[in-house]
């Protein structure tokens, strides 16, 4: 996993609420074996059109948001399945940073552990992001501050998420790390 | 607030029993896993990180295996060979095998009588257990939380975690119970509840809670019916839906192939019937509902908190996106609008019970052509008891398809999916865009909605047509 400190990009909007794991990656890309490659897929069914051609109309093919790393998306992001090959497509596509109003449990938890940064914010500093698709933004996660024109957002986060991610820490460690207390825990059951 | 710390609700008594190490400012709680269920399209990822980590499955004992998203439901061929949908689906199948015979975990693979939707057969085979704390990797783990464990999705580097540990790292969530009182009204069905709730408290409404229902309506309900609220606990947000078990818990259980037994079993009654909600405990949210106030729901939109009372029109609440998808508009009646395909089937829906309420409808019924009704059981074991019940019978005479058991037109994953632009009233758990196949357009609804749709070929009000007595034995 990759360390995550700060991230300069150009915001792409996404302005729809309750964006569900089936849109981010649809049920028929979930037949890999791997983690690798899902990029192409993300949100498959809106960057493409029936014919298999581009929808010049949907954000992230607008040619000036190409190399985005940060998105904004409406209220209850990620809502749906646990398929973690949602954060995998996303990080796959140059994704490094999801902002909304609120964020699906499980996918929040699979993010972090991929080196996805999902950050919540109040409902009026989401308002006003919406309305910057294509402005610069600057995401800092170690001073848990985002930069977006002339205006400055903090946000929270969980104080173990952002110890993983700006120390590219896996998760497992730290269970393994207390594996003879899990061990302990089994003797007195 | 709480109002006492000795009171506690039924989440924190599994909750605090499976902890490890408890939660600080800077570290999550390390949680337990007694059981961990897996399947084939978020593991193979889990058990290659085992590989490259040079890590032991620690606990196989633990686990169990079982096939169902990928899986074909059409039969096997007289050699025992099954017809995949592509060589990606029977890929994932065969590493699910593989990768299971390498760690010695137990696999009810296709073919197994104990083969089915991992949701339906957890608890058939009685796996499933009150105050057990029960991971899979698949949002609807929900479901187990019916019997009175603490079950919840996991993504696939969890399913990891769980592989090496037999524990997760987690934060406590937050509390939400639901309340219901009063007898649910003919026709109206567990699934009309749990879309109701949804459609009350909205999509996102328990995010970062564990709900746990209870009240008289509750206490009334089946096993069967129980897990059908749980399972779409989800589908709001939840992490997990509970409901505290009693006799209809214990009676369901006894028995069953993974079951305590003997003394054993009378110990297990006698921990059981602690796990309730104390009296005077509180959660973070509570709501009560009258069940007076519910009846069968339909849903119009592209997620499940757009539902309605079947005779209702589509409300005006700017959901614009979603009605364009569906070809619907806002004040439109739903009743009457024509049905491509009906699914009967899904971990929220394929159990005896269900099939029963379906059967009652259709029996003697024939199925428009213009109709497909594709009709899925959720395991062997539901087939099996079906068949000497003679619904299979029933539904291929009414015209509908009668197949093997897996999560099917659900998601779609093998195969059996609805085209661009079809309807489908489906009793799966979710109508989001494409989920049953691109384009498709998906309407959830009770089994018994749904298979009056599919003898009317068009959306109907089930108490319509529902005989006297309502459910055929």
């Amino acid at each position: 996993m990759i360390a995550f400190n700060t991230i300069s990009s150009i915001l792409s909007v996404i302005n729809i609420d309750n964006i569900d794991t089936d849109q981010i990656i649809a049920s028929d890309h979930l037949k890999t074996t791997s983690k690798e490659g899902l990029g192409q897929y993300l949100f498959s069914d809106w960057r493409y059109l029936a014919d298999g051609t581009e929808n010049s109309d949907f954000v992230l093919n607008d040619p000036k948001l190409n190399n985005s790393q940060i998105i904004v998306a409406g209220d209850n992001f990620g809502c749906g399945s646990s398929r973690e090959h949602a954060p995998w497509a996303l990080l796959d596509f140059g994704i490094r940073v999801v902002i909304s109003s609120s964020m699906a449990d499980i996918f929040s938890n699979n993010s972090v552990k991929n080196g996805l940064l999902t950050i919540q914010v109040s409902t009026d500093e989401h308002r006003y992001l919406l309305s910057k698709n294509g402005a610069s933004i600057q995401v800092d996660l170690l001073e848990q501050v985002i930069t977006c024109d002339s205006r400055t957002i903090s946000f929270q986060i969980e104080p173990f998420a952002k110890y993983c991610l700006t120390n590219g820490f896996d998760q497992l460690d730290f269970l393994m790390e207390h594996l003879k207390d899990i061990e302990k825990y089994e003797v007195q059951l | 607030m709480k109002s006492n710390s000795l009171d506690k609700t039924l989440f924190d008594k599994v909750w605090q029993k499976h902890i490890v190490k408890s939660e600080t400012h800077e570290t999550p709680a390390i949680l337990y896993i007694d059981i961990h269920l897996i399947h084939e399209v978020t593991s193979p990822q889990a058990f290659q990180m085992l590989r490259e980590k040079k890590l032991k499955l620690r606990c196989p004992n633990q686990t169990f295996a079982t096939m169902d998203h990928s899986t074909p439901t059409t039969k096997a061929d007289t050699n025992g060979n099954y017809t995949f949908n592509g060589t990606a689906e029977k890929n994932q199948v065969e590493q699910l095998e593989n990768n299971c015979k390498e760690f010695n975990v137990p696999i009810f693979e296709l073919g197994n009588k104990k083969q089915g939707i991992v949701h339906v057969i957890g608890p058939e085979l009685g796996i499933t257990q009150p105050g057990k704390t029960i991971v899979c990797g698949d949002s609807h783990t929900s479901t187990h939380g019916a019997f009175g464990a603490l079950a919840f999705g996991i993504g696939t580097s969890e399913v990891g975690f769980v592989f090496a540990t037999q524990a997760l790292p987690q934060r406590k969530p937050k509390t939400f119970g639901i309340e219901i009182n009063g007898v649910l009204s003919k026709g109206t069905t567990a699934k009309d509840v749990i879309l109701h709730i949804i459609q009350q408290i909205g999509i996102g409404g328990a995010t970062g809670h564990v709900i746990e229902y209870f009240g008289s309506t509750i206490t009334a309900m089946s096993m069967d019916e129980r897990m059908t609220v749980c399972n779409m606990s989800i589908e709001a947000g939840a992490r997990a839906g509970m409901i505290a078990p009693d006799e209809t818990t214990f009676s369901y259980l006894e028995g069953k192939e993974y079951s305590p037994k003997g003394d054993d079993w009378e110990k297990a009654i006698d921990d059981w019937k602690c796990l309730k909600t104390d009296h005077d405990a509180s959660f973070d949210q509570h709501i009560v509902i009258d069940a007076k106030t519910i009846s069968p729901m339909i849903t119009y939109g592209t997620n499940p908190q757009m539902g309605i009372k079947i005779e209702q029109t589509i409300p005006i609440k700017n959901e614009k996106q979603a009605l364009q998808y569906m070809g619907f508009k806002e004040n439109e009646v739903m009743l009457g609008k024509p049905v491509d395909v009906v699914f009967i089937g899904s971990c929220t829906n394929s159990r005896i019970s269900d099939l029963r309420d379906a059967a009652s409808i259709m029996q003697n019924k024939k199925i428009p052509h213009s109709v497909r009704c594709l009709i899925v059981p959720g395991s062997h074991h539901i087939k099996q008891q079906a068949e000497e019940e003679g619904l299979d019978k029933l539904f291929i005479s009414a015209g509908a398809e009668w197949r093997e058991p897996g999560c099917s037109m659900c998601l779609g994953m093998n195969g059996d999916i609805i085209q661009p632009g079809q309807i489908c009233i489906s009793t799966s758990n979710r109508n989001f865009e494409g989920r049953q196949g691109k384009g498709g357009r998906t309407l959830l609804a009770s089994p018994l909605t749904a298979a009056a749709a599919a003898i009317a070929g068009k959306i109907i009000d089930p108490r319509s047509v529902l005989k006297q007595p309502e459910v055929a034995q």
